[in-house]
């Protein structure tokens, strides 16, 4: 038996920080992330150590070697800041890096980078998510790709002795027109990438474009559909072994004995077992024989908390945790205010109250985590894994290790589907296990989670609930809204200690900022911490807060009498930009109409329609239902999306539609159930998630109305869970409150 | 020792009996193409052909193997119909995060195979695998464009 001490993810080391010297939404935020890991730093420290010796560091997105290899055959290899998950970043960075170096997207190899200081583009910090990948880094990588085209012309000018002026470019060569002569930039590459960078170099005309805004083919297709592309789970290292874990029943418990690990040990090709923090491992020469190993194992545990929702108890359940939501009576911080409407309340024609909740829900990425971990001869350390984050990993594994930052090597293989699974959620991440193993065992080690042990340890969205009161006027329109949200979220649980708002915004993202002219407002947040591991989840607070505001705005309009999407179109006087977008949809869908209805096939229907705002993008969603078998059928979607501008329209089309799919799928399908303080479902026969059958015609209007650019992987999906439940209310006559929908057998009215 | 046929190559392999195929063909044979998903033949990800057929390598014992020939996704498009299917799939550009289009390729493959061309309810009946990214409508496209 090898005991490994439990991790100390806290201390107060002062860790290098690079580049917190920028500023803007995450810009005190770099700090913050480092906080969530147990780091501590002032932000005048960061300050001055950006001011200082750090100064020295490049400006992110700038130095052309850091991200372009140019290769003999005039070929690009491109470094990125941002992981490939399935959004197509990779195609859209070499688009948009294409179009100013003036090469086809399709000679753009490209690989997630290192970890480094060149590669925080997101407002002074990396990562992969918040849907920021496109919008944060677009200028500069146009910029990029320019800078590097003057260097490999200036260069070309030297080599060809003509002025600089006289050179074109066309399409990875540089052409002396005069001479007839032409270089290729794989030739100059070597004496171009010694050049000094310019840094004014002008930017193409948005006229001129040839591949930005345009649909250019992705460029992971082949690998995709032919089994080359290589996710964490593919790595394989040299004299790897092979570890499977078997997590505690609950959460926060420890191993005690194991009673059997004698015979365990005799299994074949089992070399070792383990105790790990919260877990045991077995270590052998094959996966299936590590599972084997650590199915057999006779372990017990240490006992949680008899009861209560403080802690995974004995007693805890996902009832219970919405039972406290709903009995919190602490008072709120207010997280929007707008007019007074205590007074509009006390001159209200008419009050309407709901209540609303949606469950905890499992990313169910369909790539379980993994992650290897190989100590070097110099006690260096290299680690495969998936995740969003390069450096955040990279902090945190060289604390498990014992290591100075510098001496992590993070890989960031491709994901193998990630929704937010892949940020560091303490519990949530084998990396940890596989240093501790391959520490234990001086080999590299690979832990694999069984998909089981994924459902019980994923992080998970978090359950939520908001209660609404709404006032309405003599003529039906609201007048007043009250919302109080009650809960926590990833925002606050992991980079708390960073932004020093009391309001976690993704508790409360989704009602607030509504496009909606309702002259008073209060919007209050009630903070009441979970037990468990919580997470982003695609598209985060808006997953659940659209649903509830949109499913109550209709509520409010059938209470004033209205058509819920005339009372939209009414409240949007304000916004030219969503009166667009709301019209836009309708007429995607043939006009609307909200039944019920008979359609065709005979089948009778209704429709619902939402807006939604995520991630700097605007939404309007229309959605067609029938019932069956107690079941809502979707037949059609229609999502009109407004993100200001895009790089790609295909890939932008296919994220909404996965998005919207994701959005069904936790509507119908989807609840994370705790009893007896743990999960019940531990596979995909008992967490159903959308399939084949289930998945509707998806149609997707792209309104680019030169606002500033949105986001795209996350916004497709907020607006379909209130658009599909308003279908069901019209059809069904009550309105369901809670999700999922499978909960309860529907009937039509 | 087990001696199978796979992708038209022996192999031979050192394993218990009940190791399923699906471990057999990722990390003893290093065929990563094929994927582990579930574990319990729910999501498909693992689909592989046996004597043309698709099925779940995850639910199929190394011991009942036998002498069928299994075909991964590595050689997929050495069958005419595999490479159309391939085709079809770069072509409509199926995949997004493509953890699960190994599996799915080879399910179109098989449906293909046993039937050219299949009607809307040939597809739904063999497509079942799942895909967390919702590429399903992008699926049944180009399955109708492989048959086309």
């Amino acid at each position: 038996m090898n005991d490994l001490s439990p991790l100390r993810a806290g201390g107060h080391d002062r860790e290098p920080v690079r580049n917190l010297s920028r500023r803007g939404f995450l810009g005190a935020a770099s700090g913050a992330l480092l906080l969530g890991v147990g780091l501590r730093l002032e932000p005048a420290v960061a300050q001055t150590r950006a001011e200082g010796p750090a100064a020295v560091a490049p400006k992110p997105g700038t130095r052309v070697a850091a991200f372009l290899e140019i290769r003999p055959d005039n070929s690009v290899r491109l470094l990125s800041p941002f992981v490939e998950g399935g959004q197509g970043i990779n195609t859209g960075l070499a688009q948009t890096i294409g179009e100013e170096l003036d090469l086809d997207p399709a000679r753009f190899a490209v690989e997630c980078a290192p970890p480094g200081p060149d590669y925080a583009v997101v407002n002074g910090l990396r990562m992969t998510g918040g849907s920021f990948s496109t919008r944060s880094s677009f200028e500069a990588m146009r910029r990029l790709g320019a800078t590097a085209r003057e260097m490999l012309l200036r260069a070309a000018a030297a080599k060809l002795a003509v002025p600089q002026a006289s050179l074109t470019t066309e399409d990875g060569r540089v052409i002396h027109a005069g001479s007839g002569r032409a270089l290729g930039y794989g030739e100059l590459a070597a004496a171009a990438l010694a050049l000094q960078p310019r840094d004014d170099v002008p930017l193409k005309a948005a006229k001129d474009f040839r591949w930005i805004g345009k649909p250019v083919a992705r460029l992971d297709m082949r690998d995709k559909s032919t089994g080359r592309a290589v996710y964490s789970i593919d790595i394989r290292i040299d004299g790897m072994l092979h570890a499977a874990v078997r997590h505690a029943p609950h959460l926060g418990t420890e191993p005690e004995a194991i009673a059997n690990e004698a015979e365990v040990r005799a299994l074949p090709g089992v070399q070792s077992i383990h105790r790990l923090p919260g877990a045991v491992a077995v270590v052998a020469d094959t996966w299936w024989r590590a599972r084997k190993g650590a199915d057999a194992l006779a372990v017990t545990w240490t006992k949680p908390a008899p009861e209560g929702v403080d802690t995974v108890s004995a007693g805890f359940s996902s009832a219970a945790m919405l039972a406290a939501l709903k009995d919190s009576t602490a008072p709120g911080i207010p997280a929007e205010q707008e007019g007074d409407p205590d007074s509009a309340f006390a001159k209200a024609t008419k009050v309407v109250e709901a209540e609303y909740d949606a469950p905890y829900l499992a990313h169910a990425q369909l790539e379980p985590p993994s992650a290897v971990a190989r100590f070097a001869a110099d006690g260096s350390l290299d680690l495969w894994l998936p995740n969003q984050m390069p450096e955040l990993f990279q902090q945190v594994a060289a604390k498990v290790a014992g290591l100075q930052p510098d001496d992590v090597r993070i890989h960031s293989p491709m994901l193998g589907g990630f929704f937010g699974r892949h940020f560091y959620y303490g519990p949530a991440s084998p990396f940890p296990q596989a240093i501790l193993l391959a520490k234990a065992t001086g080999r590299p080690v690979r832990v694999l989670w069984s998909r089981e042990e994924e459902f019980g340890m994923d992080a998970v969205r978090p359950l939520s609930f908001a209660r609404f009161k709404a006032a309405l006027g003599p003529d039906g329109l609201p007048v007043a809204l009250q919302t109080t949200a009650v809960g926590e979220g990833p925002i606050g649980r992991w980079f708390g200690a960073l932004f020093k708002s009391p309001v976690d915004s993704s508790v409360v993202e989704g009602l607030d900022k509504k496009p909606y002219a309702i002259p008073n407002r209060r919007l209050d947040y009630v903070k009441v911490p979970h037990p468990v591991t919580i997470a982003f989840w695609r598209s985060v607070g808006h997953s659940m807060n659209d649903y509830f505001y949109e499913s109550f705005l209709d509520e409010v309009a059938q209470a004033g009498g209205k058509d819920p999407f005339d009372l939209r179109m009414a409240l949007l006087t304000d916004s030219a930009r969503h009166r667009t977008l709301l019209q836009t949809v309708a007429d995607l869908a043939g006009g609307w109409r909200r039944g019920p209805f008979t359609a065709e096939d005979g089948t009778r229907r209704a429709r619902g329609v939402s807006m939604a705002s995520p991630f700097g993008s605007e939404t309007a969603t229309i959605a067609e239902v029938s019932l069956k078998d107690g079941e809502a059928r979707v037949h059609d979607l229609w999502i009109a999306i407004d993100p200001g501008s895009v790089v790609n329209p295909g890939i932008v089309k296919r994220q909404v539609e996965g998005a919207a799919a994701l959005g069904l799928s936790s509507t119908l399908l989807e609840q994370v159930v705790y009893e007896g303080g743990q999960r019940q479902a531990r596979n995909f026969d008992a967490y159903p998630i959308l399939d084949r059958e289930r998945m509707p015609r998806v149609h997707v209007a792209i309104v680019e109305s030169g606002a500033p650019m949105g986001g795209i992987g996350e916004p497709g999906l907020p607006g379909v869970p209130p658009a599909v439940v308003n279908a069901v209310a019209a059809l069904t006559g009550s309105r369901p409150r809670s999700l999922p929908l499978s909960k309860a057998r529907l009937s039509g009215a | 020792m087990i001696t199978l046929t796979i992708n038209a190559q022996p192999y031979r392999v050192e394993a218990e009996p009940d190791t399923p195929l699906l471990f057999v063909l990722r990390d003893s044979l290093g065929l990563t193409g094929t994927k582990y998903g579930c574990g319990i033949g729910q999501c498909g990800a693992c689909t592989v052909l046996l004597d043309g057929q698709a099925a779940r390598s995850c639910q199929i014992p190394l011991e009942s193997v036998g002498d069928q020939a299994v075909t991964t996704i590595e050689a997929i498009e050495q069958d005419p119909v595999g490479a159309r299917v391939v085709a079809a799939w770069v072509g409509i550009e199926v995949p997004q995060c493509g953890y699960c289009q190994s599996g799915q390729v080879l399910a179109a493959t098989s449906l293909l195979k046993q039937t050219p061309k299949p009607s809307e309810d040939d597809i739904a009946g063999a497509m079942t695998n799942l895909c967390r990214c919702g590429t399903y409508n992008a699926i049944a496209a180009a399955v109708r464009q492989a048959a086309a």
